[in-house]
């Protein structure tokens, strides 16, 4: 194909393009709207026309007088987001772009914390997400200040202020050293969310049982079984009590109750016995008759 | 002989542009703030998720289907893109959104790995149909944030929404 024939179609492609589309103007279009705001668009000329607004988000359909402006009503446009509005009357399409802007002020958070259920006095083991929008439900992109608060009773909360970028905003907080349930709160301007974290005991410290015979058994209790800031284990914990004699091993498993585990194995003279609950071991007993 | 069937394709491309493809494809790299690790197969499925949800965008913007919105968009995004569809069919009129190109970056990843935050430099063009009447065709540039979500197979879109560059 020689250059002029490939020039010739190119330009007849153009044309068809352009003929679809009629004489394409500049629509005169605010710059920005924030969602929700009432607006008006300008128009020129006489007779009657339609425009469009369209974006992924929202689609809009007025007919227009030219020459008189175009009014949108508050809420009429509430979805932040790019738009093109095309106002096609007669032989003439005008065209332009403009952005629909989040509200400032927040009206509601996407508030996600995790976990739900942890040991006291672990060091960012709780995390908190944030997701900020507007009354009409758009994503707040703008910087955005949010606090985050995480309180239990008797004990000075935590907070800690991030300000959200693109409308997201995370942090991460300490639980406390007393079991209970925190109060785990995020806001942003007047709007806040709670979510409620369930502290429990870590692990037993200082795991300690005691022995003594009860006709041919013995007889094992431990201590009252407190993690390492003191508080007292979950009832349920399991605790394995071994017995070991004369090659054999007799092991029982035993939930705490009220605070302490108890079980019995038989009294074998010269046994070794031994106390564990998860990766906590305790003290040994040689078993001689007596403790 | 060379340059003018150069000039002559590009002009063909340009008459062809609405065809099913995402145009070029740019994936910044990831610079999180936060301390979880986003692994490299979670950041190939996220943007081929995401990719994968403006095609569907697309089609549904271009047959006025919601149903098609559920296969990569839940929540806010699905709600809101089916009123889109709805208000088209009412007023007799379908849109279609043809990418040219995309320049994702990965800008946030919650800690507990529930949700994924992009944005995306996306230029396409928009075309615009009443009752089947081509009224205009743009070309637009914009700044998308899309927020996903993961599903039982895959991200799904939360949130899309162009902001104001």
């Amino acid at each position: 194909m020689s250059w002029p024939r490939a020039g010739l179609l190119a330009l007849m492609i153009s044309a068809a393009l352009v003929a679809a589309n009629g004489q394409s103007e500049d629509l005169n279009l605010p710059k920005t709207v924030v969602a929700g705001a009432a607006f008006s668009i300008p128009t020129t000329g006489s007779g009657q026309a339609v425009l469009y607004i369209m974006g992924p988000s929202q689609v809009l359909k007025r007919d227009a007088q030219l020459g008189q402006p175009i009014e949108f009503a508050a809420g009429d446009l509430d979805n932040a987001g790019h738009y093109v509005a095309v106002l096609s009357g007669g032989s003439s399409t005008q065209t332009g772009e403009f952005d629909v802007v989040p509200a400032r002020q927040p009206a509601s958070l996407s508030f996600l914390a995790r976990p739900s259920r942890i040991p006291v006095n672990l060091q960012n083991g709780i995390t908190a997400a944030v997701y900020v929008f507007d009354s009409y439900q758009n994503l707040i992109t703008s910087p955005t200040p949010v606090s985050f608060q995480l309180s239990v009773a008797s004990a000075p909360a935590q907070t800690r202020t991030v300000v959200s970028n693109q409308g997201a905003a995370w942090t991460g907080m300490n639980s406390a050293t007393k079991e209970g349930n925190a109060k785990f709160v995020a806001q942003a301007g007047d709007v806040s969310s709670v979510r409620v974290i369930q502290q429990v005991p870590g692990d037993p410290c200082g795991l300690k049982m005691s022995a003594h015979k009860v006709g041919d058994k013995i007889d094992l209790q431990t201590d009252p079984l407190r993690d390492c800031n003191g508080n007292a284990v979950t009832d349920g914990t399991v605790v394995t009590f071994t017995e070991s004699w004369n090659g054999s091993q007799t092991t029982v498993d035993v939930p705490v109750k009220h605070g302490i585990a108890e079980a019995q194995v038989p009294a074998n003279i010269g046994a070794r016995i031994s106390v564990a609950t998860g990766v906590v071991m305790g003290n040994e007993i040689r078993w001689e008759g007596h403790e | 002989m060379t340059r003018p069937m150069t000039i002559l394709c590009c002009f063909l491309v340009a008459a062809g542009a609405f065809a099913s493809d995402q145009g070029s494809v740019t994936v910044e790299p990831t610079a999180l703030q936060v301390p979880r690790q986003l692994a490299k197969q979670t950041e190939a499925a996220v943007v081929r998720d995401y990719l994968d949800a403006w095609q569907t965008l697309d089609a549904a913007l271009n047959q006025n289907q919601v149903d098609l919105l559920n296969q990569d968009f839940a929540g806010l995004a699905r709600e809101r893109f089916a009123a889109t569809i709805a208000d088209q069919a009412r007023l007799g009129l379908r849109s279609h959104y043809q990418e040219r190109s995309h320049d994702i970056k990965i800008i946030f990843y919650s800690p507990e790995g529930l949700s994924i935050q992009l944005i995306d430099d996306i230029s396409y063009d928009v075309e615009l149909l009443d009752h089947d009447r081509v009224i205009a065709s743009q070309p637009v540039r914009a700044r998308y944030v899309a927020v996903l979500t993961p599903t039982e197979v895959r991200w799904k879109v939360r949130v899309l929404q162009a902001e104001q560059k």
